[in-house]
């Protein structure tokens, strides 16, 4: 007769607990060099529990699963030329943006997590971070393979790793996940697992997946779900690592804050591209920027920080700037876009009538006021023929390398918000309190910080014209500018052969 | 903005093999608010949300591992807590 199957408990114990051990050769403090030099103190690793308690069976078995079902669609979409159902050819704007700045974030995720999955000594933490590691590779490939798709029929998706090393918007993510991958693992796992995953993921997925099925994007949305589906995992695990420090040592509580603070403002100052995104760029979009922050961060959010405040976890700091800013930072965002749209690696395009319409609906308070006259006077530019791209390049904010373009939203929303500071007899510029707090307290760190428009100015970017910094990012004359009168858009009539489909004109 | 303080929320897919679990759900969780958004369902519940593997198999009428949720699971809030019985959120 067989053995009766193990429960769930019994069979997570056996591989977390006994298949770990103290070594003797050599010190376990060699063997593990990293996990102490950031202050956190751990008592008792056996404390930590995945909730999930996946196991390797499961973990494959269901993985599997998810790669048969993904796969299956992307085979289907590409056979059957899933790209005509698009709801516009300018939508794609948005998933060149997120395809070219989150894929290499995911490899660099896989990374970051392999690092971990080696040196935690705690085997329960080590697991799990192998499992996030094997799942970050994964998204990696399975975006590859919708950008290999996409890149048959559309412009500027053909170097999206190249790239990624280079140019100006694509530095925001870049930095964002070497700052985390520089840190210690405690420091990474915090701000990847927690302030990025569990704070902030549900605003980059969920609403911009949703929106892709709002725009007939099925390759989108099954390589967005799949991901999303382990994303859970990886919430659930940075929700895990905090509770577990903040149990093990009283100590570990003003780090764990201060990172918190630190990562929960690099990890929105990110997200603002996703804004733009969301609200501009999507040619149907099923839910504004700011009823999703409302949703996902002031409601989610607030019951999240509720529940840590038993450990004496606070929201994190300016997290009240951050809300205020949810009724300006789309527009402001998608403003530079389309005043740089000659230096992007994807098509800009100013918002419809109908789309107007609607951001003065969302947006209530702030879109007429102060940013459909922006876009109303470029339209009456652009009509005349006297619209012209930005020539200087913008200052970059010295830690989130996004330029110097938010407002003083709590005070003056007409004022540009400007900050610096002094480090060794440099001056540094930033584009906020949070950007320059952070500095401030690492500044041999982000001193060192490869500034997109510092590097052109030193030459280190192919020359001093914007011709040949675009020939260095391998950015083709096709992939930039307007989408109207663009190599996608003129594929896009082909195809449709029909006027009164376009959505944007 | 709202006041809901100690919301849990369970997302997945909509499509076939959510829709046991979704089922699942209206019935052990009478108080829930369920959301059909594009591509997503969203349940909504205070303090905290069962999904029960006994539920979901009347539903379908064969053995569930609940830990076949992961193939269609979107996103969650709240702390969780899953055996070979249930999978359950909830802030404390």
């Amino acid at each position: 007769m067989p053995a009766k199957k193990l429960n769930l408990r019994k069979r997570y114990e056996l591989l977390t607990r006994g298949m770990g051990w103290d070594t003797t050769y050599q010190e376990m403090d060699d063997v593990f060099p990293y996990d102490t030099f950031e202050g956190i103190k751990i008592t008792d690793w056996d404390k930590w529990e995945d909730p999930f308690r996946l196991t390797m069976d499961a973990y494959w078995k269901f993985q599997a699963e998810k790669e048969k079902k993904l796969y299956a669609v992307i085979d289907s979409f590409a056979q059957n030329n899933g790209q005509t159902n698009l709801a516009d050819a300018s939508y794609l704007s948005a998933i060149k943006l997120f395809l070219t700045g989150v894929t290499p974030v995911e490899y660099a995720a896989h990374r970051g997590f392999s690092h971990l999955g080696r040196h935690f000594r705690g085997d329960g933490a080590r697991i799990a971070c192998q499992m996030q590691a094997i799942d970050e590779l994964r998204h990696t490939q399975t975006q590859i393979h919708t950008i290999s798709h996409y890149n048959k029929h559309f412009s500027g998706l053909h170097d999206p790793f190249y790239q990624f090393d280079r140019v100006w918007y694509l530095s925001v993510p870049k930095s964002f996940s070497e700052d985390a991958m520089t840190a210690g693992p405690f420091e990474f796992i915090t701000s990847i697992s927690f302030a990025f995953e569990y704070v902030l993921t549900n605003l980059l997925f969920v609403p911009f997946m949703s929106g892709a099925a709002y725009n007939g994007d099925m390759a989108t949305v099954t390589f967005g779900f799949s991901a999303q589906s382990d994303e859970s995992r990886h919430m659930t695990l940075g929700l895990e690592i905090i509770k577990f420090m903040l149990e093990q040592h009283e100590d570990n509580l003003p780090i764990v804050q201060r990172w918190m603070d630190k990562h929960f403002w690099r990890a929105y100052r990110l997200l603002g591209l996703v804004a733009a995104m969301q609200d501009y760029m999507l040619t149907n979009s099923p839910m504004s920027w700011k009823e999703a922050w409302d949703i996902y961060f002031v409601e989610n959010g607030g019951a999240l920080f509720e529940d840590l405040s038993r450990y004496g976890l606070r929201m994190p700091k300016y997290h009240e700037l951050a809300t205020a800013e949810a009724d300006h930072v789309s527009h402001q965002v998608w403003s530079v876009f389309c005043s740089l749209g000659n230096a992007t690696g994807f098509h800009t395009f100013l918002p419809t009538e109908e789309k107007m319409d609607w951001l003065s609906e969302k947006y209530p308070d702030t879109f007429d006021k102060y940013y459909r006259p922006r876009f109303e006077h470029w339209a009456k530019q652009k009509e005349e023929g006297t619209f012209e791209y930005q020539t200087g390049l913008p200052q970059l904010c010295q830690v989130c390398q996004i330029p110097a373009i938010f407002t003083e939203v709590q005070t003056d929303p007409m004022q540009l918000s400007y900050r610096s500071t002094e480090y060794k007899d440099d001056k540094y510029h930033f584009c906020s309190d949070g950007c320059k707090d952070i500095f401030e307290h690492e500044p041999e760190k982000y001193a060192q910080a490869w500034l997109p428009v510092h590097q052109i100015f030193q030459g280190n970017c192919g020359g001093p014209t914007l011709p040949e910094v675009l020939d260095w990012y391998k950015f083709r004359p096709e992939d930039g500018g307007d989408y109207i009168g663009s190599q996608d858009h003129a594929r896009w009539q082909e195809w449709k052969g029909d006027a009164k489909k376009e959505k944007q004109a | 903005m709202s006041d809901k303080k100690n919301t849990v929320f369970l997302i997945v897919q909509d499509n076939e093999d959510a829709r046991p679990i979704i089922e699942a759900v209206e019935q052990d969780n009478p108080d829930a608010n369920i959301q059909y958004q594009p591509g997503i369902v969203r349940m909504e519940a205070a303090g905290s949300m069962i999904v029960n593997r006994e539920t979901v198999e009347e539903q379908i009428g064969r053995e569930w591992d609940v830990q076949e949720l992961h193939l269609v699971l979107v996103s969650l809030a709240g702390n969780v807590d899953e055996d070979d019985d249930k999978f359950e959120l909830s802030w404390h």
